[in-house]
């Protein structure tokens, strides 16, 4: 089944990177969340994937259930969507700062606002 | 003992700087500091004295690096002490005379303080035993120098030439760390105290002269000696008392330093034999030579120095006992009298306002008692009875009739004499004698610290000439006894007899006062331009086109590019990894339909995300991915990561009905070049990821981890749902770490917004429709029951605190959306981010609970039987996933809230 998933997340990073070359800030800012979706999605195929039951261990036997899933990648990727959560609330706040300053969402417009203050305090 | 002297002018530095602080009105203090933390050395300095003339040596060690063996050890012998004694008595004059020059200079306290810095670092080089600390102190020097130099550093000039000092020394600094790197390697000793000869004659040849010829960099380019001498008359462009005591009496000794302190090891060697002493010779004649020619007062006395130095390096490089012990002398003498004619240079500059010594002259009538002092010390340096600077000349030319060629070094000895001699009259003599001229006119004698450490100096060159043969022989021995390696007994004598040392020494006098006459007329002398501050200057500039050119390509300031890069760098390994791994032969093709279809809902919609023009289709279609995810979590037995992920994805959207409110999704112009460069980039960045996953899955993993996590979920952790388990107790640190992190985000995002500089009082309208507001109040009690119960049952269950705490967020966000940012805050009671607060406090509460009995976060559970034979286990992991849902809770109701309270 894994071999059935992986281009799935080949594609994922693909459009996620496409996403991240193009120019305006509202595509990045999709390509961000759809980056962190192809990153977990990695993980969590990439370390085997089981028949499906869930790893809750049983009382009786303290094991989980044959073939269950592996609980350490699924430790790893929970905390990881609520901090990419976290992080892509952080960007678009900033790419919303970013816009409101400098009334542009146009990258390549950007770097004119990056140089220094010109002598009578205006941006060059 | 030897940790106070190096901490005295540290601390001494320290003081100064905070007086800068503390009163900034007080700029005569730091030069009376400097002198009273000299003094303190000096005096520390003089009560070990004794131990140094019994033949015994001062030391100090303490570990650094203990895994390399590297040990912070001092070591103070003779030849150390000689450095130190000079170092500390000078620095207390410059103190002293530094305070009268500098007057008012707002920028005293950083002169001073600089100058302390480096007294320090000298005083670090010359008592260090280990390579290392030499080093440290050495570049410490270098960098203090360069500092000095480009004081006013509102002068191009003075910057020009502190940049090149400090690349000719910090270059040679560099060669010499790595000599010493080498010896220390080949060798094994990492110790001046513990290289013997033998270690180096073990060598292999070529080793040994690599190892010399780099250390000898150092010591030549510190020294300013031939081809390296051109950064020192520009140094020149330092304040004077800076002249007098890094450029003249101190720092660049330590190249002669370096030099004598190696040769009981390195001494043997055929390189030392043949490069010091050429070198040093000729860099002593050529020294001497363009002295004269320099019209300005203090670099006539910057070249003097110049060939000072070549004398003392071919003394040290000649070796002998008693080449060594006029090295001795010459270093004692020199340090005096240089320190006092440069000084007397700097008072006439700064009562006259020039240092042109042609256009001097009559000053005694003036400034008689500095005359009277300059006279006294130029009698040293031109080499006349009863000074010390006689005695000097003396022991060398014995030294140097010990030699095979010897006539010839006395030729040049002498001719150096002779030249000295008139540079001495030039610089000392004649700006005092014959008629007042112009510059004049408004001087005086000024306060005593202008001319009396001249006095003090100068009586000591006399004192010392007089009583040498007397009083230094006891000290010489030791210093001897360091640089030669075996005890050694010195006698001094003015008088040896009429042998060629005397004539050489008539020589050299009676030349020198013929001479003399012709010195006003020897500035027009033509002579070979010095081609050395072009090509350093050339070496500079080249550097510095090389880093703007490096900068126009690196930094060229499109942000696309930079993110391409990155990405670049980051993909193409994993390419090159997947590409190299081989077949991958373990894997089996299998096709569950649903499946399939859960791969083909994702892969659409990322597709469609990638490829839509519009806001909304994007956000729906990132959703769709979301959510394809979610069912894939849940296919494969991950229902925590499913409920996760969808709660996320809820959040996820408003966060861009945020977004898009104000961010337009741009229509690109169709860049095709653009359009196949992100293609092809994604496309490498896609075959590289499925690659790397595939190639993962083919090589299968190690159960351990899990094995071990699954079996002591229960026993240990008293949790069946392993991976809550993992979070709030076996790997509940880095959950610390990760809702800190959220934590900080989320201040940070609040932070960003209220730099729009509206307050939250203004909130936005938006038309809430009554359905929604009527299904809020609905679902709101429902979610916090539901979270209530995720929360509960999450240690053996699916849910937890991450869960519980995103599903009531959820509700916040409902209301946020179907009334307004106010409303749903106030459902809160509490700020969010007290929230958050609060959420870390009892986290680490919980983390912390047992720390008196146990390892930090290990569990304590204790069990309340409920009314019904109920059991309720309680622990401080609960705790802690209580402290997460809070965490996470606030997080996302700030966000949520703050967001839409934003305005268009």
């Amino acid at each position: 089944m894994e071999v059935l998933l992986a281009p799935i997340v080949g594609l994922l990073f693909a459009c996620a990177v496409y996403l991240l070359l193009q120019r305006s800030l509202g595509h990045i800012i999709i390509g961000l969340a759809l980056l962190s979706n192809a990153a977990n999605l990695f993980i969590f195929v990439a370390s085997g994937l089981g028949d499906g039951a869930a790893p809750i261990v049983d009382t009786a036997t303290n094991a989980p259930p044959a073939g269950s899933a592996d609980p350490v990648p699924q430790a790893l990727i929970l905390t990881a969507i609520v901090i990419g959560f976290g992080v892509l609330a952080f960007f678009i706040t900033l790419a919303y700062r970013v816009y409101r300053i400098t009334g542009t969402d146009d990258l390549e417009a950007l770097p004119a606002a990056d140089r220094p203050s010109t002598e009578d305090g205006q941006r060059a | 003992m030897l940790s106070a002297l190096i901490a005295l002018p540290l601390v001494a530095a320290f003081i100064v700087a905070m007086l800068a602080r503390v009163a900034p009105s007080q700029t005569r203090l730091p030069g009376v500091v400097m002198t009273l933390a000299s003094l303190g050395g000096f005096a520390l300095l003089a009560v070990s004295l004794g131990t140094i003339l019994d033949g015994g040596t001062l030391d100090a060690s303490s570990t650094w690096v203990e895994a390399l063996d590297w040990t912070l050890s001092f070591r103070l012998d003779g030849l150390s002490a000689l450095f130190a004694l000079l170092i500390t008595g000078i620095g207390a004059l410059i103190g002293w005379y530094g305070r009268a020059y500098m007057g008012e200079d707002a920028r005293n306290a950083r002169f001073f303080a600089t100058l302390l810095l480096f007294q320090a670092g000298m005083l670090i080089a010359v008592t260090a035993d280990s390579f290392a600390i030499l080093f440290v102190g050495w570049e410490l020097t270098s960098v203090t120098s360069f500092v000095l130099i480009g004081f006013k550093h509102e002068d191009p000039e003075a910057r020009r030439s502190a940049q090149h000092a400090l690349f000719v020394t910090a270059a040679g600094g560099l060669a010499m760390l790595g000599g010493l790197i080498l010896l220390g390697v080949e060798t094994d000793t990492w110790r001046f105290s513990e290289l013997a000869r033998a270690d180096v004659d073990a060598l292999d040849a070529t080793i040994a002269s690599w190892a010399l010829g780099l250390i000898l960099l150092g010591a030549l380019t510190k020294s300013a000696q031939f081809p390296f001498h051109g950064w020192l008359p520009g140094a020149m462009a330092a304040p004077t008392p800076v002249s007098a005591y890094l450029h003249s009496a101190t720092m660049v000794k330590l190249g002669v330093y370096l030099v004598a302190r190696f040769q009981p090891a390195l001494g043997g060697l055929d390189l030392w034999g043949t490069v010091l002493p050429a070198v040093g010779g000729f860099t002593m004649v050529l020294g001497a030579i363009l002295s004269v020619r320099e019209r300005d007062l203090k670099r006539v006395l910057a070249y003097s120095t110049v060939s000072a130095l070549g004398w003392m390096i071919l003394l040290a490089g000649l070796g002998t006992t008693d080449a060594l012990k006029a090295l001795g002398v010459t270093v004692i003498a020199h340090g005096a009298y240089k320190a006092a004619m440069f000084m007397t240079a700097g008072t006439i500059d700064h009562e006259t306002g020039t240092r042109d010594r042609l256009a001097l002259g009559g000053l005694r009538r003036s400034m008689p008692l500095l005359g009277l002092s300059a006279g006294i010390a130029a009698v040293s340096m031109a080499g006349l009875p009863p000074a010390l600077g006689f005695l000097s000349k003396e022991t060398t030319l014995a030294a140097g009739f010990e030699e095979d060629a010897a006539w010839l070094l006395a030729l040049g000895v002498a001719g150096m004499g002779a030249l000295t001699l008139v540079s001495a009259w030039a610089a000392g003599v004649a700006p005092f004698l014959g008629a007042p001229t112009e510059s004049a006119g408004h001087a005086h004698e000024g306060s005593p610290g202008l001319w009396a450490p001249v006095a003090l100096l100068a009586l000591l060159g006399v004192i010392a000439g007089i009583a040498g043969p007397v009083l230094l022989p006891p000290f010489l021995d030791q210093v001897v006894t360091a640089a030669y390696g075996k005890p050694y007994e010195t006698h001094l004598t003015f008088f040896t007899g009429f042998d060629p040392v005397f004539f050489s020494s008539a020589l050299a006098i009676g030349g020198g006062f013929v001479l003399v006459r012709f010195h006003r007329a020897m500035p027009g002398i033509p002579w070979f331009r010095s081609s050395t501050p072009v090509i350093v200057q050339g070496i500079l500039d080249g550097l510095a086109r090389l880093a703007v050119g490096v900068e126009r390509v690196t930094q060229h300031g499109s942000l696309p590019v930079y993110i391409a890069t990155a990405l670049i760098v980051t993909v193409s390994p994993l390419l090159a990894v997947t590409a190299y791994a081989g077949p991958l032969a373990d894997l089996e093709v299998e096709a569950d339909p649903l499946v399939a279809a859960m791969a083909a809902v994702v892969g659409i919609a990322a597709f469609a995300a990638a490829r839509s023009r519009t806001r909304i289709r994007s956000v729906a279609a990132l959703g769709a991915t979301g959510f394809g995810i979610t069912l894939i979590f849940l296919y494969f037995g991950a229902p925590d990561l499913a409920m996760t992920q969808a709660l996320v994805e809820t959040l996820t959207v408003i966060l861009f009905i945020f977004a898009f409110r104000f961010l337009p999704i741009r229509r690109e112009r169709e860049d095709l070049r653009r359009h196949y460069a992100a293609l092809a980039i994604a496309g490498v960045a896609g075959l590289a990821t499925t690659g790397l996953t595939l190639l993962v899955v083919n090589n299968g993993r190690d159960d351990n981890l899990r094995r071990s996590f699954e079996a002591a979920s229960y026993p240990d952790a008293r949790g069946t749902n392993v991976v809550n388990t993992i979070l709030v107790d076996f790997r509940a640190l880095d959950t610390l770490g990760e809702i800190s992190v959220l934590a900080i985000a989320a201040l940070g995002i609040l932070a960003l917004l209220r730099l729009t500089g509206r307050g939250a009082s203004r909130v936005a309208r938006i038309d809430n429709p009554r359905v929604l507001r009527t299904a809020a109040r609905a679902v709101l009690p429902l979610l916090v029951v539901f979270a209530f119960f995720l929360f509960l049952r999450g240690h053996d269950q699916p849910g937890g605190g991450f869960v519980a705490g995103l599903v009531t967020a959820a509700g916040v966000a409902l209301y946020a959306m179907a009334y307004n940012a106010r409303v749903a805050r106030r459902l809160l009671r509490v700020p969010p981010r007290s929230l958050m607060a609060a959420g870390l406090v009892v986290a680490a509460a919980a983390a912390g609970f047992g720390t008196w009995e146990h390892p930090l976060l290990t569990g304590q559970w204790t069990v309340v039987t409920l009314p019904g034979d109920n059991e309720l286990k309680l622990g401080t992991p609960l705790f802690f996933d209580f402290g997460v849902f809070l965490v996470v809770l606030g997080v996302a109701s700030a966000l949520a809230t703050a967001l839409l309270e934003e305005q268009r």
